[in-house]
């Protein structure tokens, strides 16, 4: 196995785009799933009427069916009825609506852990349901969710590299690129290796430290 | 105009050919989650083991299946292997070596988590009844560490079938690969076939993935404790 690193500083300003675009579409896609993932947890946490049916049938779907036939469904076959969507805004639906339902079942099940016998003392002492929410169940349901939400950012980062299908100009697919222009195959993996740990080594390793801290607010502690 | 696209899914041997697809796709991942279960139950159990230079190895392979997405090590295995030490792979025997080698890790956490889960006393109380090691494990901790494992491997086992939708980018036929060769041949005649052929493919993906995911749900609350 010969490694030629002289090429490494040749192709070193297509990979740090490359890394830059992964982030950017990652952090996007995160930010919407979390903010999909929280609507969807409190409906499901309420059971509102109809709003619950509907929010389990989008988590049966989006959980069980691959992000890359999302894409696929999304990028080659809507625009053939009309909707046209640019490769970056179609991955960023895609990762939402995957994310999103990962996050709504970790949501949810932090709420749900937080006792019965908790929600029925706040509702002796008086609270309302919105002083309830703030002041007894989002604080332990955030710390019951930490590890599961770490998790999940993580398969949502590394799902980017599905993203390559649709000829988005991300890490994966700015290295297939490139192997197929220089055939200098063990460099290009080896970047793309690298690549993806710079991102996620730190975020796994931040993590295992965040889930230690949180855990200080759970109830018992 | 949309109802062209839907009539190529019937014409001819199309459906028949994305069934195909769907059953090579099904066999990969059968295989694969076979082999991964052995494996992991073995790595499992012998990662329960308290020896730092037991643990450290196995957990630095766990990670970097955490760590690096399956798609790139399908095309880490896919182009490195022949291109340095000579060796034909099939994209068929990547994905098996690759799917293997990250499920049996997965499997081997799940196995390990299951086992050290379990309270001490468990083994104590074996121990005091006068159990051996193997009576131990067979009658007291195999069998509960079973149920707990059980849910979470039939959803890892879900997941690798939403995985192998990768395969198609190393060249493997399956599913997805068969819906773009129809798409490719009827695309200039029925405009909107590629919207039908996705879409079906994506229905098909739900129609496997979907009783598993319940089942796995089903069985977790009628386990539960």
């Amino acid at each position: 196995m010969t490694i030629d690193w002289q090429y490494f500083v040749e192709v070193l300003p297509h990979y740090k785009t490359a890394l830059w675009l992964t982030v950017k579409l990652a952090a996007i896609g995160i930010l919407f799933a979390i903010v999909v993932g929280m609507i969807c947890s409190v409906i499901q946490y309420f059971k509102v009427k109809v709003l619950n049916q509907i929010v389990q049938v989008y988590l049966e779907v989006a959980r069980n069916t691959p992000l890359l036939i999302q894409l696929f469904f999304l990028y080659y076959g809507l625009p053939k009825i009309g909707i046209t969507l640019s490769g970056e805004l179609c991955g960023i639906i895609g990762l939402t609506f995957l994310g999103g339902s990962y996050m709504a079942e970790v949501f949810r099940a932090g709420m749900e852990a937080v006792s019965k016998s908790q929600i029925e003392t706040g509702k002796a002492i008086g609270l309302s349901n919105l002083q309830l929410m703030r002041y007894v169940i989002i604080p332990q349901a955030f710390s019951y969710s930490v590890p599961g939400f770490g998790a999940n950012c993580i398969f949502l980062i590394k799902e980017t590299s599905v993203f390559s299908g649709i000829a988005i100009l991300e890490l994966t697919n700015t290295t297939k690129n490139l192997m197929g222009i220089y055939y200098k195959t063990n460099e290009a993996l080896l970047m793309l290796v690298i690549g993806y740990l710079i991102i996620l080594l730190p975020l796994t390793l931040f993590l295992t430290w965040l889930e230690r801290r949180v855990r200080h607010a759970e109830f018992g502690n | 105009m949309l109802n062209s696209g839907i009539s190529v899914l019937f014409e001819g041997t199309n459906f028949l050919r994305l069934l195909e697809g769907l059953f090579e796709t099904l066999r990969v991942a059968l295989i694969a989650v076979v082999i991964s279960i052995v494996m992991g139950i073995i790595i499992g159990i012998i990662r329960t083991s308290k020896n730092k230079l037991v643990q450290i190895p196995f957990r630095i392979y766990l990670e970097l299946f955490r760590i690096i997405p399956i798609l790139v090590w399908l095309f880490v295995i896919y182009y490195i292997v022949p291109a340095n030490f000579g060796l034909e792979l099939s994209s068929e025997l990547v994905a098996l070596i690759v799917f293997s080698l990250w499920g049996a890790a997965e499997i081997s956490d799940i196995v390990r988590g299951a086992i050290i889960s379990l309270p001490k006393h468990q083994v104590e109380s074996s121990k005091a009844l006068g159990l051996g090691v193997v009576q131990m494990y067979r009658y007291v901790l195999i069998p509960q560490a079973t149920k707990r494992s059980i849910p979470p491997m039939i959803n890892l086992i879900t997941r690798m079938i939403k995985t192998t939708a990768l395969l198609t980018m190393i060249g493997f036929v399956e599913v997805i690969k068969v819906g773009q060769q129809i798409i490719n041949v009827n695309n200039l005649e029925h405009p909107t076939v590629s919207f039908w052929i996705y879409g079906f493919i994506f229905f098909l993906y739900f129609c496997i993935c979907f009783p598993l995911s319940r089942f796995s749900r089903k069985l977790e609350q009628k386990w539960a404790t």
